[in-house]
């Protein structure tokens, strides 16, 4: 975990934060409102003998004892779907509606992009694209048990989309949870940090403001564009909002976040980024007991 | 979006293919990489062998008295001999991509076969072929076992529910046959619960 450290200057206690990156996560279940509704989960789950700690932000989403998230009847009939707390932000700052056109670029498997269909109520279309065949075939039958019926799936690399099969109309909105070095999911995978380089963090920041931009100029002018990591790295956040700002028609705007976190950090290893990354949200492990994040809302126009 | 006969530019495209492997020109044929939509009536069909929205509708009420009205906003595919898949919108066809709503119904044999999927997303609606289990014996359904059933009818698939949070819920599709209820469960879905 020593990788870490190169975060000490940006984070308040950093003690607190090395500490929450040492603990277990807590097991987290989300409600799929397109089967049942969040009380009758609950219900079940009780009959099931399953105890459930509410999460005081989202009211659809239950903390469970760990062994038994994937093993009851409402799990069975589609009704849950496991997904980490601060999995659960991105979506809800996108905050689609039913009848839009949504993309998900970077979909496999499938938490974001199944929520987001409940957040449409699984009317208008939604669009999950992943460049890997064996995750996106994950993605698929989470998309089937949650009983997901608005949803097109699409084999491609995100940076090269093709609206062509959705009659090349742009999308009112686009979640962009891109591939990212994983450094806040330490809690879930302690190994996580195993393979960590900087020219990794280098290369797939690259790969990053190309997904971004590529969702930005395929969302219609007034869309709104969530960009999100579960990454710590500057250089995987903040630069690559400061690159796209620069190359594409776009701006941060501000959104509510009723989780504590802090604002983007405006420079980072000698380079200083636009101040509007002061817009984007940061989430650290000890903030609220969870694995660590970072998202990004943005409007597409001048 | 209920018919799919009101959208003309749809209807007739699906399925057309050149000719065959040795060069006749054959009739198209389904094509398993791609998602043809469903002709709307016969009429209209071009591929042969492959099922209609009309057909797909009345089998849903014959069987299990499903209204057609439960899937007026859905449309219908084929991708893979066959295999029916329900796809709420529209999309132009044919579509030539991974997934597209969720996998419904088995057809193009003697008896057509509803999915575990669509049991529980649309089974919810159904007032025949249904038949409730207890606790007990939901618990083995979705185990995967077969168990005796008594019951009048025919044999043929069966819509499954079980109580759950005070409601009747779908779990699956059992095969009733010889006086025994088989599990139609999936092997990746079986839980011990």
């Amino acid at each position: 975990m020593a990788v870490l450290d190169r975060y000490e200057s940006l984070i308040d206690d950093y003690g607190a934060f090395r500490a929450a990156c040492e603990r277990p996560l807590p097991s987290v279940v989300r409600v799929n409102t397109i089967k049942t509704t969040v009380e009758r989960a609950r219900r079940a789950l009780a009959a099931s003998d399953v105890e459930t700690d509410p999460v005081d932000w989202h009211s659809g989403l239950f903390r469970l004892p760990s062994d038994s998230a994937g093993a009851n009847w409402p799990y069975f009939h589609g009704w849950l779907h496991g997904q980490e707390e601060v999995s659960a932000v991105p979506a809800t700052v996108l905050d689609p509606a039913p009848g839009e056109r949504v993309w998900d670029a970077c979909a496999a498997p499938g938490s974001k992009t199944t929520q987001l269909a409940a957040l449409m109520d699984d009317a208008g279309l939604l669009v999950a694209t992943d460049n890997n065949l064996g995750r996106l075939s994950a993605l698929r039958s989470n998309a089937e048990r949650l009983g997901v019926t608005n949803l097109a799936v699409t084999n491609e690399d995100a940076r090269t989309f093709s609206l062509a099969p959705f009659d090349g109309e742009p999308f009112d909105r686009a979640l962009v949870d891109v591939p990212c070095s994983c450094e806040g999911t330490i809690r879930k995978n302690p190994d996580a940090l195993d393979d960590w380089s900087i020219d990794h963090v280098r290369g797939i920041a690259g790969v990053q403001k190309g997904i971004l931009r590529r969702a930005v100029q395929a969302t219609r002018p007034g869309g709104t564009v969530v960009y999100s990591t579960c990454t710590f790295a500057p250089e995987e956040n903040e630069a690559v909002l400061d690159h796209v700002l620069d190359a594409e028609t776009c701006r941060l705007v501000d959104y509510d976040l009723p989780l504590d976190h802090s604002p983007g950090v405006a420079a980072w290893d000698g380079a200083t980024f636009d101040p509007a990354v002061g817009k984007t949200k940061r989430i650290y492990p000890h903030q609220n007991d969870t694995g660590g994040f970072f998202c990004a809302k943005l409007e597409v126009g001048g | 979006m209920g018919d799919d006969g009101a959208n003309g530019a749809d209807s007739g495209a699906d399925g057309t293919r050149e000719g065959d492997v040795d060069g006749s020109a054959g009739p198209p044929t389904n094509d398993g990489q791609r998602f043809d939509r469903l002709p709307a009536t016969a009429d209209e069909r071009t591929v042969p062998g492959r099922p209609t929205r009309a057909a797909v509708l009345d089998w849903w009420d014959e069987r299990f008295g499903i209204p057609p009205e439960a899937f007026a906003d859905h449309t219908f595919w084929e991708r893979g001999a066959g295999k029916v898949w329900a796809f709420r919108g529209t999309v132009p066809t044919p579509a030539r991509i991974e997934g597209l709503g969720i996998t419904a119904l088995r057809t193009r044999q003697e008896h057509w076969k509803p999915t575990t999927n669509a049991a529980q997303r649309f089974g919810g609606a159904a007032t025949r072929n249904v038949v409730h289990l207890d606790r007990d014996r939901a618990a083995r359904f979705a185990r995967g076992e077969d168990q005796p059933l008594d019951r009048d009818g025919d044999w043929g698939y069966l819509i499954v529910t079980h109580d759950l949070a005070g409601d009747p819920e779908p779990i699956g599709v059992g095969l009733y046959l010889h006086g025994e209820l088989r599990s139609q469960i999936p092997k990746g879905r079986r839980r011990d619960l």
